[in-house]
């Protein structure tokens, strides 16, 4: 038997806005996968902690705050610190082009921005998630 | 075999990712899964079981963050299983009950798991009465099992957990809706939530009525009483805890924990022993013989009860 996917989807910092995380985590459930949604305004230890106890194959990341280079590397050194390295994050938003490398290079394995296809990314997450 | 990495240890020493991990593979029911909860059972059998079901929307997880926060502010340790269901076409899941539950957030002394109920029906997943024993084991002194929205016949939690909460809210239904059979039976405590909207009163009016008249001829068993609260801000939440150890109180001085858990027992081992022996069965027939059978019947040459009569016997 195959094991399920299980993935977070969190949106960190103090913007308001959850529409992009909502129609992510829909369109991953839709792709048969388990997606623990957690709600606005998270911080990256309250990320790290869900993620731990959910056990998850992947952190998903939405952020439109523009606080992406200081909440990103946050998570990723908890998860790092939580012994939880192996859990892949992707991210959603608004993320200018000039900060990519700097994020793939940090360990981000995905970004999207507005108007990214849904099947397109529940795809990546999939491959991603599957590949070791 | 036995304990995988060690996995087992490191939970029972406090390890909360091994913790997880060992809940995952309970999930998955692999035969890792099983020699863990050999390993564990004798750790089990401490916790209070306490089931919150209701409708969706009346404000269960709510509830489970209000409890748990009176919990903690009595010392008490509290696990936390979140059941929502799977779809049934693409097997996946939307999780969204952490969303109520952020007030719990960094404290070591709780720990919340959402389960997806993967194809089982009656309100829990198959695995949810492992993944009790695994939290159990670890030393959660409270176990609060969110089920499904449930409707009327999502009665399975009364039977998992030790004490089981019905949640209603104001506007939910008429009084016909209290009387029909199912929720309402198996409430050891029943909270009208939202008691701050109009209607409240009714709502527990109409329950208390049914209340009594399933008390009428029931002289020194449990009474569930009706309490309303205001999740949202707390309100009424520690009666409800009260209410919840007053039961827990009964349930040891009647005799009736004993007795209950007997019974779980029994249904459980009768679960795995269906389960076991239609495997086996399976795997001794073969696949191919199995399918004849069922085209036989489909065909209408035997029926059921005569093919399994004869795929048992030999």
């Amino acid at each position: 038997m195959s094991k399920r996917l299980r993935i977070l989807i969190a949106k960190p910092g103090l913007d308001g806005h959850d529409r992009g995380a909502k129609v992510i985590a829909r369109a991953l459930r839709d792709a048969g996968m388990e997606v623990i949604y957690t709600g606005l305004r998270q911080t990256p230890e309250m990320i790290v902690e869900s993620a731990l106890q959910e056990d998850v194959d992947g952190v998903g990341l939405s952020i439109l705050s523009g606080a992406h280079m200081t909440l990103v590397p946050r998570v990723l050194n908890g998860l790092r610190e939580a012994g939880l390295e192996h859990v892949k994050v992707f991210l959603g938003g608004i993320i200018p082009d000039e900060d990519v490398p700097r994020l793939k290079e940090l360990g981000v394995v995905g970004i999207f921005g507005p108007g990214a296809n849904t099947h397109e990314i529940a795809e990546f997450v999939r491959q991603q998630l599957t590949e070791d | 075999m036995g304990d995988d990495n060690g996995l087992v240890t490191q939970a029972l020493a406090g390890k909360r990712y091994a913790l997880a991990r060992l809940i995952s593979q309970v999930e998955d029911d692999g035969e890792t899964a099983r020699a863990a909860l050999a390993a564990l059972y004798p750790h089990t059998g401490r916790a209070h079981v306490v089931g919150i079901t209701g409708s969706p929307g009346s404000g269960k997880s709510t509830l489970v963050n209000e409890l748990a926060k009176v919990l903690r502010g009595q010392g008490v340790t509290v696990g936390v299983v979140a059941v929502d269901p799977s779809s049934p076409f693409t097997g996946g899941a939307l999780l969204g009950d952490r969303v109520r539950m952020r007030d719990l957030s960094g404290d070591p002394g709780v720990f919340i798991r959402s389960m997806a109920s993967r194809g089982s029906l009656g309100g829990l997943a198959r695995a949810t009465g492992d993944v009790i024993k695994v939290l159990d084991a670890v030393g959660f002194q409270v176990i609060l099992v969110e089920t499904v929205g449930a409707g009327q016949s999502e009665v399975e939690i009364a039977r998992t957990a030790h004490t089981t909460i019905v949640v209603e809210a104001p506007g939910m239904g008429d009084e016909v809706q209290a009387l029909k059979a199912g929720l309402l039976e198996i409430a050891d405590v029943l909270v009208v939530n939202k008691a701050d909207r109009p209607g409240a009163a009714n709502t527990a009016r109409a329950l208390e009525l049914v209340i009594n008249q399933n008390a009428a001829h029931d002289e020194g068993r449990w009474r569930p009483p009706i309490l309303q609260t205001v999740a949202l801000n707390g309100q009424g939440v520690p009666e409800v805890w009260e209410a919840v150890v007053a039961h827990r109180q009964y349930l040891r001085e009647s005799g009736l924990w004993e007795s209950q858990e007997r019974a779980r027992v029994e249904t459980e081992l009768f679960n795995v022993l269906r389960e076991e022996l239609l495997n086996r069965t399976l795997a001794r027939v073969g696949r191919e013989r199995v399918q004849e059978w069922v085209t036989r019947i489909a065909d209408r040459q035997v029926d059921v009860y005569t093919a399994a009569a004869s795929i048992i016997g030999g």
